[in-house]
């Protein structure tokens, strides 16, 4: 089973990450489970949603403690909220930002993490979308970064989720980061 | 069809499928994605034949779903927490009149203080209403289980309960066979009502009975309520043969097989029990796990045969009564009536904290050699409950 979980804020998508993430697992004949961490919901609070893919059925339904992949939708969290609990040594994580591990004041903890990479998804999602909204850009990455669901399920995820013309922006998003990824790091692909 | 859905919209489309011709609800969370569902089918004519009815609270909904039952038309409403505790007047009326009215609860617990996430203390509260209950271990079960009641309410003439997790099922996202129309079709017949209140045909119902009547027509409805547990299993026979899988039914036993000791619950946590207990089994454990699908009415001679062999039993209950302690050991305890064996009660998941495998085990494994109290509140932070009730000047 792999287990990932999503932070951002309110507004970013995080919980519709999630479920695009299972309907890529789904598509691709796996089991997956999608659920967001129940609270209020406002705008710009911060968010954790969580997914998981199994090629069996998933029974358990506590919150994910130890995942294998974070996918951090905003970088300012990385201050306010304890993103990496639970995070292996050879766990991901994908975080969303222009900016280096030093900058982000997180060089300590990525340097014993090997699979942690930054990708510029909100200035992806504004040349494509021409909106602030990573949480599809950062699938595309994950898809690259992890290979643990193909860029293709992910594309087809977004073409049943969105209405056609924010789909193909979406996907077109996606893809890039997908590419940016894979140009980044070689040798997962 | 196989979907990956949210669990909410996946019962939304399974109702549809029954075709009810009248929904009325009044939106609280976590159920409101139900009825938003629903209301758009009918809205967009998917659901065809169907009035929503926009109501003004809880109460009203009950209400109008007991109207509209009364007079021959197939009826749904969904509720939770305190919105289930509005109604309450007429859920026991529901009821009372014998109206085969369908109603999920997405469980969520009761105030104060104020908690908005999932426990089981709303549809505990309603055991004693007379209505049917039955609890949904997955997504797929709680879309399966309103197929079934639907047909369990009108062969009884009785109104079902379906209660599936609040958040932790509504809100999860997952694999579901939704039940196809031809299917639900040739397993639901249209709704032929026992008493119909019709103007051209004039009757009374719901009149008033004294003293001379009233213990007889408790008696009647206990006797009427009791037949559900052969009603029970046979709908969810009957659905097997048609759907393809098994779904619903009294009990569902898991691992019982040499199992001295056998971990009883209700709903969505019995996944991650399960996954517990697999690794438990793995470590020559021998345990196992009872589910109760049908609360009320109370399958006590199911249970204390599933329970036979057991040594001791742990009640994970997600509510519990103050003043005594758990709900569900009582009515196991009926099951255990003669018998040597030991029960202990674990409450856990109060107000949406999660249950996590991590400390269900360290229970379990306490558990499974008698050292633990005869009622654990899981996780509770003793020092700080502790400190609290001394600041209040208590002991």
């Amino acid at each position: 089973m792999f287990q990932v979980r999503i932070h951002g804020r309110g507004g970013q998508g995080v919980v519709t990450a999630a479920e695009l993430l299972a309907q890529s697992a789904f598509d691709e004949k796996r089991f997956a489970q999608a659920f967001p961490s129940f609270g209020s919901e406002r705008t710009g609070a911060p968010v954790v949603a969580f997914c998981r893919i199994s090629d069996s059925e998933i029974r358990v339904r506590e919150p994910i403690m130890i995942p294998d992949a974070l996918i951090i939708q905003d970088s300012t969290l990385l201050k306010q909220v304890d993103v990496f609990a639970g995070l292996q040594h050879d766990g991901y994580a994908l975080i969303n930002s222009t900016r280096s591990f030093e900058e982000l004041g997180i060089a300590e903890i990525a340097d014993g993490h090997p699979r942690f990479i930054t990708v510029p998804a909100t200035a992806m999602a504004m040349e494509h979308l021409g909106r602030p909204v990573p949480n599809a850009v950062l699938l595309g990455a994950f898809a690259a970064l992890t290979q643990v669901i193909s860029l293709h399920s992910v594309t087809d995820a977004i073409n049943e989720k969105f209405k056609p013309k924010i789909a193909a922006s979406n996907c077109a998003a996606a893809t890039a980061a997908y590419e940016y990824v894979l140009a980044m790091v070689p040798t997962h692909a | 069809m196989l979907r990956q859905v949210e669990g909410s919209k996946a019962v939304a489309d399974t109702v549809a499928a029954c075709r009810p011709q009248v929904i009325c609800a009044y939106p609280i969370s976590p159920q409101t994605h139900i009825v938003e569902g629903l209301s758009q089918l009918v809205k967009n004519g998917t659901l065809e034949n169907c009035e929503f009815i926009n109501v003004e609270s809880e109460f009203a909904a009950m209400s109008v779903a007991i109207g509209s039952s009364a007079t021959g038309a197939r009826t749904y409403t969904a509720t939770a927490s305190q919105g289930l505790l509005y109604m309450v007047e007429a859920v026991y009326n529901a009821s009372g009149l014998g109206l085969p009215i369908v109603m999920t609860v997405a469980n969520r617990a009761i105030g104060a203080p104020i908690n908005i996430w999932n426990d089981h203390s709303d549809s505990m509260s309603q055991r004693d209403s007379g209505w049917i209950q039955i609890y949904a271990e997955t997504n797929q079960e709680a879309a399966d289980l309103h197929v079934q009641a639907f047909k369990i309410a009108e062969e009884l003439s009785l109104p079902v309960m379906v209660c599936m997790d609040g958040f932790i099922l509504t809100h999860a996202y997952e694999r579901v066979d939704i039940p196809e129309q031809d299917q639900v079709d040739k397993f639901l017949p249209p709704f032929k009502p026992r008493q119909i209140l019709d103007p051209s045909n004039p009757v009374s119902i719901g009149a008033m009975v004294g003293p001379e009547a009233f213990t007889e027509v408790k008696y009647m409805a206990h006797k009427k309520t009791q037949l559900a547990l052969e009603v029970i299993p046979q709908t969810a026979h009957e659905f097997q043969e048609i759907f393809g899988r098994s779904s619903g039914g009294l009990i569902r036993g898991y691992k019982l097989d040499g199992a001295e000791t056998v971990v009883i619950a209700l709903g969505s946590v019995l996944g991650t029990i399960k996954d517990v207990v697999d690794e438990m089994v793995a470590a020559d454990i021998a345990i196992g796990v009872l589910g109760i699908i049908a609360f009320r009415p109370f399958p006590t001679d199911a249970v204390r045969a599933a329970l036979s062999h057991a040594k001791r039993v742990i009640v994970l209950e997600k509510a519990f009564q103050v003043g005594i302690g758990g709900i569900v050991i009582e009515n196991v305890r009926a099951s255990l009536r003669g018998t040597e064996t030991k029960d202990y009660t674990l409450i856990a998941g109060l107000g949406g904290r999660p249950i996590t495998k991590q400390s269900l085990r360290q229970y379990l494994d306490q558990a499974c050699v008698d050292s633990v109290e005869e009622l654990t509140f899981l996780d509770l932070d003793q020092e700080l409950a502790d400190s609290e009730i001394v600041r209040e000047g208590g002991k």
